[in-house]
């Protein structure tokens, strides 16, 4: 197996005298897409707030492609290419659909103080490419005839892939997603499902997933870590997480 | 239950009426006279006490029939505009035109209006300066800034310091000194902007004092609480506006063989005024186009979100804040030119607030609801000199009504969108 993608060795994080995270390892090869489950409250998005340098953790190493990216801000963590969208969806509100994406490509455009006051050839080539990236993008998430509509009053399941359109303007390597299903209907789930595997297989994205869902983790996921109370618990391939004898009970509670 | 209403209202009323003579009483009621060294406190005349027992009974009746007359008159329309026309307004391709029109009228304006009105209007642009300087602060990016007059002090001692020290010319000096705003702009900036909020607010009002109470105690530099004076006007391609020329320079008149009239010299203060606010309003109409003026929307609204896209919200909330530190020295620098003097007392936190007001009145990120309320919080005092003692009861009236009628200000602007073309 070549080296993976992402690396997490012994992440552990501590607020105070919780241990939240505690000796979470997780290995994501390229262009898998790799789950993370466990009950309520188990710490995974804690691990994903650690991944993305919200936090630091306080404990462990990280590595993206050998290169180690535990205590770097968040921003600098977003430009290695590991973006995520959140459990809540955080889209700016009062900005339309397509400027949302329009910012999520700043860090890509031409942001020359001077070409853009005096609107310079190479200044608005710049913006108009962004905005073909952008349409390009809405299209392919069924949301080019909402393209002009303040972000905030769109339906929640197209501000859920609104949010996921918005990560892919970044070009990112690692997409990390936060319950991309909670409150969808099960058609929407659905089409979220092939849209990931679009992702992975036609944009080359390597995915990692936080979902309850487990009819989506287990039919879309190469690798499952199960996580309870901070602590890994178990992983493996979806059969084998199913017949795990200590996932169930972590869920089912003991018999 | 009616009865316990009837006495709960019976309650408001008394305590509203009461409040009203707490209030009016000792501000209206009571007259300080000095005597000799000494002050004696007078009561007023018998007539404006007789109209203060009036108003705080009119507001025991109106605090009891209130709930009734807001029944009956719920069929009247507000005194607020119809939403179509409210709409119409905040359309930026009308605000534009409007701009356009107020433009043409500031062109025309010293023209046909007294040296007074030139003089006034020259001070009402200063603000409108301000106002657009910190309408990028507070209005686009969204950091309260309560410091901004520091930058102001700053632009305005650096041509005061140099015009005084180096001899050097308003021209050279004002890109001069709004760099030097720019910088501390920037040097304020990098600790501050860590900061959210009120936190942020409170340091800003800390660093805008500081740097008044620096320039009252460096003596040996600014003059201290005498400030510096006899600060050079601007010239124009190097002719000045004085009567005489001094050595080495030619008159206006002289130049164009016309009668010496100091109007001129308004009159080109007030252009230069003019030309410093249409830059502002050109450059930062752009800002809002450019993918910078959209990060710092984006900021405004989920900083955490721009975080987690690759936006570094350290430097994107510290170019809002030099740029806007860049057109407070810009406006300082000309305040010190058209005054001639410049001292710390200029320089005061109330400058702060009256700006901030400006932005707020007028409409967070508005361009146009900037120069409306600039107009209004400059003119009015102006024009109501006589009620000089009230001018901040008037400003907290003014403030207490807009909460209640327009919270989102005078003109709001709707931000201009980029559209994907169908």
């Amino acid at each position: 197996m070549s080296r993976p993608l992402l690396e997490v060795r012994d992440l552990s994080m501590r607020f105070g005298g919780l241990l939240a995270v505690n000796g979470v390892s997780l290995d994501v090869q390229t262009k898998q897409v790799v789950s993370m489950i466990g009950p309520n409250g188990a710490g995974k998005t804690t691990v994903f707030n650690c991944l993305t340098g919200f936090y630091q953790p306080s404990g462990g190493s990280i590595t993206l492609k050998g290169e180690a990216i535990h205590g770097l801000p968040g921003h600098k963590i977003a430009r290695k290419g590991v973006v995520r969208t959140f459990q809540n969806v955080r889209l700016f509100k009062d900005m339309t659909a397509v400027e949302n994406l329009l910012v999520a490509q700043h860090r890509h455009l031409n942001t020359n103080f001077l070409g853009g006051l005096l609107k310079t050839p190479a200044f608005r080539r710049s913006e108009q490419d962004a905005m073909e990236f952008a349409a390009h993008w809405l299209d392919r998430v069924d949301l080019l005839e909402v393209a002009n509509r303040p972000a905030g009053t769109l339906a929640y399941g197209q501000q859920r892939r609104l949010e996921i359109a918005r990560c892919m303007m970044t070009r990112p390597q690692l997409l990390m997603l936060d319950e991309p299903a909670a409150g969808l209907n099960p058609r929407e789930t659905e089409e979220l499902k092939q849209m990931i595997g679009v992702l992975r297989d036609e944009h080359g994205v390597t995915v990692l997933l936080i979902e309850h869902d487990m009819h989506l983790v287990m039919s879309i996921s190469d690798h499952i870590y199960v996580i309870n109370q901070g602590t890994p618990l178990a992983d493996g391939t979806p059969e084998q997480i199913r017949s795990n004898p200590d996932v169930i009970k972590a869920y089912l509670g003991e018999a | 239950m009616s009865s316990s209403m009837t006495g709960k209202n019976l309650k408001t009323a008394f305590f509203s009426a009461l409040l009203v003579l707490a209030v009016a009483y000792p501000v209206l009621g009571l007259k300080l006279t000095t005597v000799g060294i000494r002050v004696e406190v007078h009561g007023a005349s018998p007539l404006t006490l007789w109209v203060i027992a009036a108003c705080a009974l009119a507001m025991f009746v109106w605090q009891l029939t209130r709930e009734r007359i807001a029944g009956a008159c719920s069929g009247i329309p507000r005194p607020s505009m119809p939403s179509g026309a409210g709409n119409f307004l905040t359309l930026p391709s009308t605000q534009r035109w409007a701009l356009l029109a107020l433009v043409v009228v500031g062109l025309a304006w010293p023209f046909f209006g007294s040296r007074g009105a030139v003089d006034i209007a020259t001070l009402i642009l200063i603000y409108v300066m301000l106002g657009l300087g910190l309408n990028i602060v507070v209005g686009l990016a969204g950091l309260l800034d309560l410091g901004y007059v520091g930058f102001y002090a700053v632009g305005a001692y650096s041509y005061a310091l140099l015009s005084h020290y180096y001899g050097l010319g308003f021209w050279t000096c004002l890109p001069i000194a709004g760099a030097m705003a720019a910088l501390f702009g920037f040097l304020l900036g990098f600790p501050v902007l860590r900061l959210r909020g009120d936190y942020l607010a409170i340091v800003t009002l800390g660093f805008g004092e500081i740097i008044r109470i620096l320039l009252r105690n460096m003596t040996w530099l600014t003059g201290g609480p005498n400030g510096i004076s006899g600060i050079d006007k601007p010239t124009l391609f190097g002719l000045t506006f004085e009567r005489r020329a001094p050595e080495g320079m030619q008159t206006f008149h002289e130049f164009l063989g016309i009668a010496y009239n100091s109007n001129h010299k308004v009159i080109l203060l007030y252009l230069i005024a003019l030309l410093l606010v249409l830059l502002a309003l050109l450059v930062i109409n752009r800002l809002m186009r450019m993918p910078l003026g959209r990060a710092w929307e984006a900021l405004r609204e989920d900083e955490i979100a721009c975080r987690a896209l690759g936006l570094n919200p350290t430097l994107i909330k510290l170019s809002a804040f030099t740029l806007g530190a860049c057109f407070a020295g810009f406006a300082g620098s000309f305040f010190a030119a058209r005054q001639g003097l410049v001292s710390p007392e200029s320089f005061t936190f109330i400058e702060s607030a009256i700006i901030l007001a400006i932005v707020v009145l007028g409409g967070m990120g508005s361009q146009l609801g900037v120069i409306l309320a600039a107009v209004v919080m400059i003119l009015l005092p102006e024009l109501a000199r006589e009620f000089n003692e009230y001018r901040m009861l008037m400003f907290g009236a003014l403030m207490v009504l807009m909460m209640i009628w327009r919270p989102q200000g005078l003109l709001p602007m709707q931000r201009p969108h980029l559209e994907v073309r169908p």
